[in-house]
């Protein structure tokens, strides 16, 4: 790793932290102004998700200043518990137990060497076609056809969403950019930190003038939060076009597209979650609603932001 | 409290302490367990919890989710034909988990099982018991409980009997697959029961099923 690239990551760290300083102290300054003895739970939501984040800073930094082996593990990690999270909720039967624990022991590790050693082809189609095929086969010779069609569709769109595209967050460290690795990993950085600042703006926007729901029943989400997340999410990514391969505004582009297909991920991991009955994926990541629920937009981002960085970016 | 356990070799007492704690963050990694304290503080007061039994894995669960300082002096009554089959169970079963080995052998055991059990309540232990006495491989939530638990509650009626609801085990690890699956499992306890002065043994055991019951979290709607 080049001293300048450990330099860029460090600011950008700082940054982060920066910003996290300031809504703690935000945070602790609308305690400050309630009575003795009192707490407000909209305050203390918004403060155990400060410190969900500041958590997710320190472990992202880590990961990024170790190089690509901490960044691909760090990823197996998240891919796993969210998994865990999804397959507990998952329509599944005894006969399935042999294809679960191999999803999850084999084939998730097996998606990440390939992401490691940077296999492209083989990430690209390792899960949609070897595994896809194999699976059903493996519960199939058990032969219980209970509610067959669900038990595969649901467990297979897990590693879908869990793995294979969680898995193209790390995989951004194999574009071969000008500036080598290093650049790659930082657009790590870039793309985790202009989707979750857009969420964020899209939240607190959305909770100050939303009016028009997106999708009824199913998130609170508003035309007027998302507008201002992604307007939010373009700025960010302009102001951070340093860290990229990109022009200022073709940053806010790639940035802007990041946050809407981040949007329309959470979207669709909320519908599973309405559809399960649960408010919460699980008890991890406090105030985010499980690793699932943090996950959730850049689950779908990533792996559209991996194809556009192929697309648009003359490759070194 | 004295230190029941028997005076082992160091070498021995360092493994066993690796192990279990090897153990537990296995069963972290598999399963994230997580006790939810519903009816009673994860205090170290004596306590016997109850749970229900569906899987071999649910002692070491509910142990791994145990608080460090509970799960110490917090002994499982377990079988001594299935603990002390192997080497590797007899070092297993005794040595990391502490247990309190009974023998289920109705007819040929020579020593009373309630005699263990007291001595280890004597001695200042937790205890950990599946009252159903089996595991549970049928569809009924709950199997018939034994006496045990009713012995227990009239023999040392200043002990916590609280219910312990392990959910989720029988599709982490069903019987005969070897592998468990990753899925989240949670351990909830309930408020703790007595025996009541001059109640019967059917009364107070369907009152503890039913506590145990309660602790059961519902099943997702399936309406489509």
């Amino acid at each position: 790793m080049t001293s300048q690239s450990t330099f860029d990551i460090l600011i950008l760290a700082s940054v982060a932290a920066g910003i996290l300083t300031i809504l703690s102290l935000v945070g602790e300054a609308l305690r400050g102004r309630l009575p003795w003895g009192q707490t407000n739970p909209a305050v203390e939501i918004f403060m155990t998700r400060v410190q969900s984040w500041w958590v997710m800073v320190i472990l992202m930094t880590l990961a990024a200043l170790s190089g690509k082996v901490g960044i691909v593990l760090l990823f197996a990690f998240a891919s796993f518990a969210a998994l865990r999270e999804f397959l507990t909720l998952a329509t599944k039967r005894r006969a399935d137990h042999l294809s679960l624990a191999l999803g999850a022991f084999v084939i998730l590790p097996l998606q990440y060497v390939f992401v490691g050693l940077g296999w492209t082809t083989l990430q690209t189609v390792f899960i949609p076609v070897f595994a896809f095929l194999l699976l059903p086969v493996i519960s199939a010779l058990r032969g219980d056809p209970r509610r067959f069609l669900e038990r595969v569709a649901e467990t297979q769109w897990g590693l879908m969403l869990c793995v294979y595209c969680v898995s193209h967050v790390p995989a951004l460290v194999n574009h071969e950019l000008a500036g080598g690795t290093d650049a790659a990993i930082l657009l790590i950085g870039f793309l985790v930190m202009v989707v979750q600042f857009g969420d964020l703006f899209d939240y607190y926007a959305g909770r100050r003038f939303g009016r028009r729901k997106i999708a009824r029943d199913l998130s609170p989400r508003t035309v007027e939060g998302t507008i201002t997340g992604l307007v939010a999410a373009a700025a960010i990514g302009a102001g951070l076009s340093w860290i990229t391969p990109f022009s200022p505004l073709g940053a806010a582009a790639m940035a802007a597209l990041a946050s809407a297909t981040g949007v329309f991920g959470s979207l669709v991991i909320a519908a599973i979650r309405r559809d399960k009955g649960v408010k919460d994926w699980s008890h991890l990541i406090p105030g985010q609603g499980g690793v699932l629920g943090q996950l959730d937009s850049v689950i779908f981002a990533a792996p559209i932001f991996y194809h556009a960085l192929s697309l648009f970016v003359p490759q070194a | 409290m004295t230190d029941p356990r028997p005076r082992r070799g160091l070498p021995r007492r360092i493994a066993a302490r690796i192990v279990g704690h090897a153990l537990v963050l296995i069963a972290r990694f598999i399963t994230a367990v997580r006790a939810d304290w519903r009816g009673i503080e994860p205090v170290a007061r004596q306590r016997v919890y109850f749970a229900n039994h569906v899987s071999n894995a649910d002692m070491p669960m509910i142990w791994a989710c145990l608080p460090g300082h509970i799960r110490r002096h917090t002994r499982p009554v377990a079988a001594a034909d299935y603990w002390l089959k192997t080497p590797l169970r007899a070092f297993v079963g005794p040595e990391v988990f502490n247990c309190v080995l009974v023998d289920r052998r109705r007819e040929e055991r020579t020593e009373d099982p309630m005699e263990a059990i007291l001595a280890a309540l004597d001695e200042g232990s937790s205890l950990i018991l599946f009252p159903e006495g089996n595991r549970n491989m049928g569809d009924a939530a709950l199997l018939p409980f034994r006496a045990g638990l009713y012995n227990i509650g009239r023999a040392r009626p200043d002990v916590d009997l609280v219910p312990a609801w392990i959910a989720n085990l029988n599709e982490i690890m069903p019987k005969g697959e070897v592998i468990p699956l990753p899925l989240i499992c949670t351990v909830t306890f309930g408020a703790p029961i007595k025996v009541e002065p001059g109640e019967n043994r059917g009364n107070f055991l369907a009152r503890a099923a039913a506590a145990l019951l309660a602790l059961r979290p519902a099943e997702p709607d399936r309406t489509p």
